[in-house]
């Protein structure tokens, strides 16, 4: 197995741990713990295509990762902001208990 | 060799994080998985990005995570079950995901390239390129950053002394 | 042309005009409505009489000189419909008659209806009575002429029916209304033919009319699917019109019930004009009536002009026959009327135009005498009518009676010095000369024999002997006593000037009118013709003239004596006898009083009949007609609850089913909602597996 491969398998097992964790977990941070590992996942992606990609003069991948690091950054702040102001609100991080919106 | 472990360091944090009650030992292991990745990305020749990784994910992320649990911590520990109530279902669509990209990874195309030598990338060149070429996006990412700490700010702000 | 002809629209339009004014003005105005009435009549007299010397002047060259005067009336598609007015010597005879007796007659009026209290209604009606005669005389058009027809029949129901509170009297305007009809519908039917045959309906056009030669021609030679010409079938149509409003015989029951109405209308439209217009009418259409294929046959001789004469002389003996034994004093005259209009039909079958219109005339004149007589003789007897109940009124009413007698002497046609003698024995002669049978003749002389008779008889009752008046009294007639200031007695009494004075203008032209149709100056006859008449004492030499002459006298004395030997001999005591003849013949003289029973059998036949017809026809409307209507009605009701139903358990139900599968939809659709994040997120997952698994699928590396 190519290098390559390897790190896209990393990738997408943690992709899938990322996933998992967001979609099982009960607690809101959790969940936003997840994104996070989802977001670094591909993250590595960005990193090993650029690694082991055909132009790595170019730096695209490495300035897609970077950016993609101050956006992930930028979104942790605003989503446990939310989740702060959440918890004051109704008193719990338990997101099965916040379906208020529902049809 | 060295890719493995830190593969398998990266992959036991997240699993880690993943599935522990305890949500102080869940930042923990995620920090762990946070540094994995980094040592991944040092030892891809990213050294840029290996860093900034460290910096802003186990320096400012995890730390916000730690903060904002700090603020969230319920007063009892909680008896009830750490998973959400529909995780038969998310748990199935996990799986599938993964069988998908795996299999998509393995038949394609990438599994055949030819490894090429290390390639460089300086300082310099990362600041060339984000002065020149990806100058735009750079000042739409400060923009960004500026709104995102407006709009935390705010919303974490404590509210008016009118409404409760 | 000259303006009499041109105007001569004027002639009926002035009484109509006055009939219009009266109609608006109020029952107060009586002297307003009768100088109208007289006024108008009088002007169209002095019209008459232009015309008249118009026509005396241009005539006597050898062809009647006729004047027309067309013009186009109503237009349907490209056809147009004409009407006109004409002038010839038949026109101006008939024009002076009638507006002469006429103007006559409503001065009359004025002293017999000065206390009833619809006296403006009255002359209203007369002279639209006049207005509509005048019409028929001038038309030039058939359908001007029905048109004035129908307007003459209407005016007689009103006249008739005038009395309208009394139930005979209605009774009897309706009959004569409805017995006319039904000639006029045969009437009708005989004009449509003739327009649909000659294609106009004008008499004289230059050389297009109906009447003239180039028609008659065609009309000679159509024949209809019987064999009859079409001549002869419209001929007997039309004179069917006339057998209706003349009152002949199968029609002749309307008359005598037409007593009903005011003495004056009786005279003037029972005696002078209206019954003269069946006469007048076939006498206008005569070149059609004797209208023939071949040049050796006599006028006379078709088979329209043969159906006239058997008609008319079977009328006159039939009527005359009835006249016997009435008692009612206008009934006597009303058959007796009957048979002379009979012997005018009679006269126009065997001896052509002026030898009925000769008698036409005359018996106008002597007709509306006896009528406005009896009259007089009614007005004195306090409204007595039955002969039985009045006598020796000779010395009560002298002028009456001696007018009377001129009349009565007319009618008889005692010879000589009367005009009826002159007229009846035209008739006598030319019905002795008839080719075809003698028949007429012998019928026409036997009812002379009868007119003698009954007049006789009735003269006897009523003006001779003791008064056999009954005493009424005084509260009855406290009418009377105003007006006629009678004090004590009741006797009868003569009648005012106003009405006295008529009488003896019609008795003086009773007389003299026969100086103009005697075989030694024939001015009548020739006027007629267009030929010029000449004074020539050797007409009474020709062709046994002098022995019809002798033959007729010998009838009338015979006649006369007769009734003197029966009513004159002992004079009649007591109203309750019998009559003299009934003593002798009481079965046939029962007949005779009843009237043959003509009026019973026309009831239990036609009458029955019509009366069934009509239960049909009700019943017919009841149940088919209106039950078809029911059919629809409720076929469109049933259409309509289909509907409704169909709406209210298909459609609604239907729609509500589809929103409310729309809704359950959506209630399902929503579930998918429920606020639960990792749902969301799952849900994007899902999706992007089947993303990539599609993509991978479909190919792509």
């Amino acid at each position: 197995m190519t290098p390559l491969t390897s790190c896209l398998l990393l990738s997408a097992l943690l992709f899938a741990i990322g996933l998992a964790g967001a979609l099982m977990r009960r607690n809101a941070i959790l969940v936003l713990i997840g994104i996070e590992l989802m977001l670094n996942a591909a993250n590595l992606n960005f990193i090993a295509f650029w690694r082991y990609g055909p132009n790595p003069e170019a730096l695209t991948g490495m300035m897609f990762a970077i950016f993609s690091i101050g956006v992930a950054a930028a979104e942790a702040a605003v989503g446990l902001a939310l989740i702060i102001s959440l918890y004051r609100h109704t008193k719990t991080t338990n997101i099965d208990e916040v379906n208020s919106m529902r049809g | 060799m060295l890719f493995t472990i830190f593969a398998i360091l990266t992959v036991a944090g997240a699993a880690a994080a993943m599935s522990l009650r305890n949500l102080v030992h869940s930042v923990l292991a995620l920090t762990v998985a946070f540094a994995g990745l980094a040592a991944v990305y040092l030892h891809l020749g990213a050294q840029f990005i290996g860093l900034a990784q460290i910096l802003v994910y186990v320096g400012a992320v995890a730390i916000l995570i730690v903060f904002a649990i700090l603020l969230t911590r319920d007063a009892g520990a909680t008896s009830q079950s750490i998973l959400s109530s529909s995780w038969i279902g998310n748990g199935t669509v996990v799986l599938v995901i993964f069988g998908i990209l795996a299999w998509a990874i393995h038949h394609s195309a990438t599994s055949q390239r030819v490894v090429l030598p290390q390639p460089e990338a300086s300082m310099q060149q990362i600041g060339n390129a984000l002065m020149l070429r990806f100058a735009l996006p750079l000042e739409i990412i400060g923009v960004l950053l500026t709104v995102a700490l407006i709009g935390a700010v705010t919303i974490a702000m404590r509210e008016k002394k009118e409404t409760r | 042309m000259t303006w009499i002809v041109r105007d001569l629209w004027l002639i009926p339009a002035l009484p109509a005009f006055a009939a219009g004014l009266s109609a608006l003005a109020r029952q107060r105005n009586r002297g307003f409505a009768a100088s109208l009435a007289i006024g108008s009549m009088g002007l169209s007299f002095l019209l008459a009489l232009c015309a008249f010397a118009h026509t005396l002047a241009s005539s006597g060259h050898g062809e009647p000189a006729v004047k027309v005067f067309n013009f186009p009336w109503l237009q349907y598609g490209s056809e147009w419909l004409k009407l006109g007015w004409m002038l010839d010597p038949l026109t101006a005879v008939m024009l002076i008659m009638v507006t002469f007796v006429g103007l006559l007659i409503f001065i009359y009026s004025t002293g017999y209806m000065a206390h009833d209290e619809n006296f403006t209604r009255f002359f209203c009606f007369l002279s639209l009575f006049a207005a509509a005669m005048l019409g028929v005389v001038i038309a030039n058009s058939l359908l001007l002429l029905f048109m004035c027809w129908e307007l003459v029949g209407l005016t007689s129901y009103l006249l008739i029916g005038f009395w309208y509170q009394k139930p005979a009297a209605a009774a009897a305007a309706k009959k004569a209304f409805i017995t006319t009809r039904i000639g006029d519908l045969a009437f009708l039917i005989g004009i449509v033919w003739l327009y649909s045959q000659a294609g106009t309906l004008l008499f004289y056009d230059n050389g297009a009319g109906c009447l003239e030669h180039s028609t008659l021609m065609r009309l000679i030679v159509q024949t209809t699917c019987i064999g009859m010409a079409a001549s002869t079938g419209i001929a007997l149509l039309i004179f069917a019109g006339a057998v209706g409003k003349s009152g002949q015989v199968p029609l002749h029951v309307w008359l005598p019930d037409a007593m009903e109405g005011p003495t004056p209308v009786s005279a003037l439209i029972h005696a002078a004009t209206m019954v003269a217009a069946g006469v007048f009418l076939v006498a206008r259409v005569y070149p059609l009536m004797s209208a023939h294929g071949g040049v050796n046959l006599a006028p006379s001789s078709t088979t329209a002009l043969q159906v006239v004469t058997w008609i008319g002389a079977i009328t006159a003996v039939f009527a005359a026959l009835i006249a016997v034994a009435q008692d009612d004093i206008k009934r006597i005259l009303a058959y007796s009327t009957v048979s002379q209009l009979g012997y005018m039909m009679m006269g126009l079958g065997v001896g052509g135009v002026a030898v009925g219109m000769f008698h036409l005339i005359t018996h106008a004149f002597f007709k509306a005498l006896l009528f406005l007589g009896a009259g007089s003789v009614i007005h004195g007897c306090h409204e007595e009518q039955d002969i039985r109940r009045m006598g020796g009124l000779k010395r009560f009413m002298p002028i009456t009676f001696a007018t009377y007698a001129a009349g009565m002497l007319a009618l008889c046609g005692f010879p000589l010095f009367f005009s009826g003698f002159w007229s009846k024995d035209a008739i006598l002669h030319a019905a002795q000369a008839w080719s075809i049978s003698r028949v007429p003749f012998y019928l026409g002389s036997f009812g002379a024999l009868l007119t003698a008779f009954y007049m006789t008889r009735q003269v006897y009752y009523v003006f001779f002997g003791e008064s056999r008046l009954a005493r009424h009294s005084h509260q009855s007639h406290s009418t009377d006593a105003e007006h006629h200031a009678h004090g004590v007695s009741d006797s009868p009494h003569e009648s005012p000037a106003v009405m006295t004075m008529p009488l003896v203008i019609l008795a003086a032209f009773a007389i003299l009118l026969g100086v103009i149709g005697t075989p030694a100056w024939p001015w009548f006859d020739s006027f007629l013709k267009g030929e010029p008449a000449t004074f020539n004492f050797a007409g009474f030499l020709e062709s046994g003239i002098l022995r019809v002459m002798l033959f007729s006298s010998i009838i009338v004395i015979l006649g006369l004596g007769l009734g003197w030997w029966f009513y004159g001999r002992k004079p009649i005591v007591s109203a309750e006898e019998p009559d003299a003849l009934e003593r002798l013949q009481p079965q046939i003289f029962d007949l005779l009083r009843h009237k043959f029973y003509v009026d019973e059998f026309y009831q239990d036949t036609f009458i029955r009949w019509n009366g069934w017809l009509s239960h049909v026809s009700d019943w017919l409307d009841r149940w088919i007609w209106n039950g078809a209507v029911w059919a629809v009605s409720y076929f469109v009701l049933g259409l309509s609850w289909l509907a409704r139903s169909a709406d209210t358990y298909v459609v609604n139900p239907g729609f509500d089913e589809g929103c409310r599968t729309v809704t359950a939809g959506g209630k399902l659709l929503a579930r998918l909602q429920n606020g639960r994040t990792q749902n969301y997120l799952r849900l994007v997952g899902v999706a992007f597996a089947i993303l990539v698994a599609f993509l991978i699928w479909s190919g792509v590396q």
